[in-house]
């Protein structure tokens, strides 16, 4: 009764997606407000619609419903409750609700928060997302029904996959959906602005706040994901640039470089169709992330639903909605014009040069993930593209990325010299380079020329970042006011400085070694002795597993004890690797336990990771950087005042 | 203005391959047992331990193998399909009942119907040598003992009669 009541409100949703796409827009169009004022109404009651779907299908996993094939293939009644309940996003069909659930969330937002918008923006704004949302429940319930019935039911389910059974995935696609469904709003902001044929600084002003905070969301997600992959894979590594990673990146790459252009956008009135050209495609790759994942055009080791029939919907999806976007885009977009221009040096050309390069940065990834299905298509054999490509390529783009981050900051809007900026920064930029060439040497020893480089280039970042901030605090005579939006941009760099430092140290400096190890032995590895004591089997609720006691002793003296586990499944079998993980902020020591060779001896992994810890503490620092600049007051004020001011608006934000 | 029309002109060139990439499956390592001869195999029945099957018996038929257990929730949903192919009497089915437990597969049989000629035991051994990831999978094997088509996943009505149905018929109609 309930699986069905769960498909019942779906298909309910999925009639008012109709009417918030279609009432809105017509009634914006043929200025009907009777039809515009439907907007709101209409995202309110899918919303409630959508929810008690999702409610339904979570209760299913709850109660064991092995009746419903979806909770049969993904659960067992030995779960634990945590675990059932993240089930329901555990693979394809409930992932999709989940998108749904989220865009639901979105639109409810951005209804409750539009009273500052005008009403026939807000309401084309809301169609829109309408649209998108009549979209993914139509291909729900056309391809993808989380509700069909197994009859006879399953005795038992077939298990969640044990890779998601982990504390870490169970809120990875939630932060990572919320990040990539908060690029609709965007997207619909754009679209709105097209049909409208207006964009001035008051549009870029309310589309800001939805970009960074979506872009918060992804840059936890993406983070999540990778600290995920690095203790539950077992091999140590952070980042994989598998086709379903690569899928959350661009977006994230698109993303930070539409926050930068809508900067420009609001505070100059400047590079109006390019901000609308990256809303677009931000929101593109999102789709475009969901269609690879799901489509079974590409494989990767994440993938868990390949299907021609789910990829064919989605492919006719895309085409329409990004299709129609970029079309009214090639319509639209040469009306905005920007009368005024800015010179060769100036903050407009470094954030310019930033897009540019992101966007690079962005297509390289493109086309490493996609060159595999380029070379398919045109009958050239199966390719695969490794990791050696992004890491050698993906640099070029990103090293002068980081090095004019740290000018740009410091430029002030339409005109500037290079001399100027390079004298106020004479400090900071000392500093980095000796302490860049210093430091490596003095902790880790011998650094190659692209590890001295990466470091300088890190603490170039934090230290330009940090130098108005500690002007403030130095010189009183001087006085400096840092708005909210200015500490979030301040924050947000910080933290890529902090991210650059742990990947570069990481890479350059890990230890790891494959050693086979019998009871009572020990090995040396990076100044630690570990020593094998004991294993002994133990069971969890619905796995056995074989735990080691490893001993970490350093100068003889005994450190601490680590437990790495080998876990196998009741119901699928396979074995896992739970790593024993002693986590410090200046290095981790990863271990993990291999296939035991006979005679009490274990192949065993032991990795030292200095610094590893930063890669995800940066990332955690830029998205709390976004946030702080959403706080700011600005965004809050009344929209009358803002319309007026239009587009010339304060240089205030130039002192940076 | 034509810069504007630039993102369009791209997009259309990766939908274009998109479409390309949807007809091919990155999953079908194209199996480099099709067109060879099926390894030969002796396998006890399910069910009667003493009577055992070869491959060899079914020279000179068109025969479908298919990989199941009765652990498989794929398989579950594939066996309705097995018993109308069954009922069409089309083409004999070969179970070959993979790492399963004896009773759980004889109780199964017994609750959702039986579409196979003969049920065999695996424990393994066999699906190797055909190359099987994991159940369900099929072989379709000639008259010459030749593997002539794979399928991957569970058989659907759709692939039964679009792609497997007509290379039984030209299989059956060649000498």
């Amino acid at each position: 009764m309930i699986p069905e009541l769960g498909q019942f409100a779906l298909i309910i949703a999925l009639c008012l997606s109709l009417v918030q796409a279609f009432f809105p827009l017509a009634g914006a169009w043929t200025g009907n407000r009777t039809w515009v004022r439907l907007a709101w109404p209409a995202v309110s009651g899918q919303t409630v619609f959508v929810f008690l779907s999702f409610a339904c299908l979570m209760w299913s996993f709850i109660q064991n419903d092995f009746s419903v094939l979806y909770v049969a293939s993904n659960s067992n009644s030995a779960l634990p409750v945590i675990y059932r309940i993240s089930a329901t996003w555990g693979a394809h069909e409930g992932s999709m609700l989940l998108w749904i659930v989220i865009l639901a969330a979105w639109s409810v937002a951005v209804a409750a928060l539009s009273k500052n918008l005008p009403e026939l923006f807000a309401a084309r704004v809301l169609g829109v997302l309408g649209l998108i949302s009549f979209g993914f429940l139509l291909f729900t319930l056309e391809t993808s029904n989380p509700f069909e019935r197994l009859i006879p039911a399953a005795i038992d389910g077939r298990d969640l996959n044990p890779l998601l059974q982990d504390p870490g995935l169970a809120i990875h696609p939630p932060m990572l959906y919320v990040g990539y469904v908060g690029f609709a709003v965007a997207f619909a902001f754009a679209i709105a602005a097209m049909l409208e044929g207006k964009m001035d600084a008051a549009w870029a002003r309310w589309a800001r706040p939805w970009t960074t905070v979506a872009w918060c969301f992804l840059t936890v997600g993406i983070a999540l994901g990778s600290w995920w992959a690095y203790y539950e894979l077992g091999w140590g590594g952070w980042w994989f640039w598998d086709p379903v990673e690569n899928a959350s990146f661009m977006p994230w790459l698109a993303g930070t470089a539409l926050i930068h252009s809508l900067a420009v956008t609001e505070k100059r009135g400047l590079f109006k169709s390019w901000t609308l050209l990256l809303a677009i495609t931000a929101f593109s790759l999102s789709l475009l992330g969901t269609f690879l994942v799901r489509s079974g055009v590409l494989v990767s080791v994440h993938a868990f639903a390949t299907d021609p029939e789910r990829g064919r919907f989605i492919l006719a999806f895309l085409v329409t909605v990004i299709g129609s976007a970029l079309a009214l885009y090639a319509w639209r977009a040469p009306l905005l014009k920007s009368d005024e221009g800015f010179g060769k040096v100036s903050r407009e050309t470094f954030l310019l040069a930033n897009n540019v390069l992101l966007v690079i940065a962005m297509l390289v990834v493109l086309l490493g993930t996609l060159f595999p299905l380029f070379m398919d298509a045109i009958g050239g054999g199966k390719y695969s593209v490794g990791p050696q490509y992004f890491a050698a390529v993906f640099v070029i783009p990103t090293i002068p990325l980081v090095l004019l981050l740290g000018l740009g900051m410091h430029s002030i809007w339409r005109r500037d010299n290079l001399s100027r900026i390079s004298k106020r920064l004479r400090v900071p930029m000392v500093i980095a380079v000796v302490l860049g060439i210093i430091l490596p040497w003095m902790i880790y020893g011998t650094p190659s020329i692209m590890t001295v480089v990466a470091i300088i280039a890190a603490l170039w970042v934090i230290g330009s970042s940090l130098f108005v901030p500690v002007i403030g605090l130095l010189d009183k005579t001087q006085k400096v006011r840092i708005t909210r939006s200015q500490w979030g941009m301040i924050l947000a760099h910080i933290g890529v400085g902090v991210f650059i430092l742990g990947v570069t140290v990481t890479e350059a400096y890990s230890v790891h070694r494959d050693q086979a190890l019998r009871l009572g032995d020990s090995v040396d590895v990076a100044g630690y002795t570990v020593t094998f004591e004991s294993v002994k089997p133990v069971s969890g609720p619905n796995y056995q597993a074989t735990q080691a006691t490893m001993e970490v002793s350093r100068d003889g003296k005994s450190l601490m004890t680590l437990h790495p586990e080998k876990r196998t499944y009741r119901v699928q079998r396979n074995p896992m690797t739970e790593a024993g993980i002693d986590a410090r902020l200046h290095r981790d020591l990863y271990l993990a336990l291999g296939d035991p060779l006979g005679n009490d001896s274990w192949s065993v992994r032991f990795q030292y990771k200095p610094l590893v810890r930063f890669i995800w503490l940066g990332c955690i620092i830029m998205a709390l950087g976004g946030l702080i600049a959403v706080s700011d007051k600005r965004y809050r004020v009344v929209v009358t005042k803002t319309v007026k001011e239009g587009g010339r608006e304060a240089l205030a934000g130039g002192k940076g | 203005m034509w810069r504007f029309l630039i993102p369009m002109a791209v997009f259309a060139a990766l939908v274009w391959f998109f479409n390309q990439g949807l007809g091919l499956d990155p999953r079908k390592i194209p199996s480099p047992l099709i067109g060879k001869p099926a390894q030969e195999f002796s396998l006890p029945v399910l069910g009667e331990p003493d009577r055992k099957v070869a491959m060899s018996d079914y020279r000179g038929q068109v025969v479908l193998v298919n990989v199941w257990g009765s652990w498989c929730v794929a398989c579950r949903a594939e066996h309705q399909v097995l018993l109308r192919i069954a009922a069409s009497g089309a083409v004999p089915i070969i179970g070959l009942d993979w790492k399963d437990q004896d009773e759980d597969a004889q109780a199964w049989l017994r609750s959702l119907g039986n579409p196979y000629t003969v049920t065999l035991v695996d424990e393994g051994r066999v699906a190797i040598n055909f190359g099987v990831y994991g159940a369900p999978e099929s072989f379709l094997i000639d008259k010459q003992g030749i593997i002539i088509h794979k399928h991957t996943g569970p058989i659907t009505w759709e692939a039964w009669q679009q792609e497997i149905l007509p290379m039984v018929v030209k299989a059956k109609e060649a000498t």
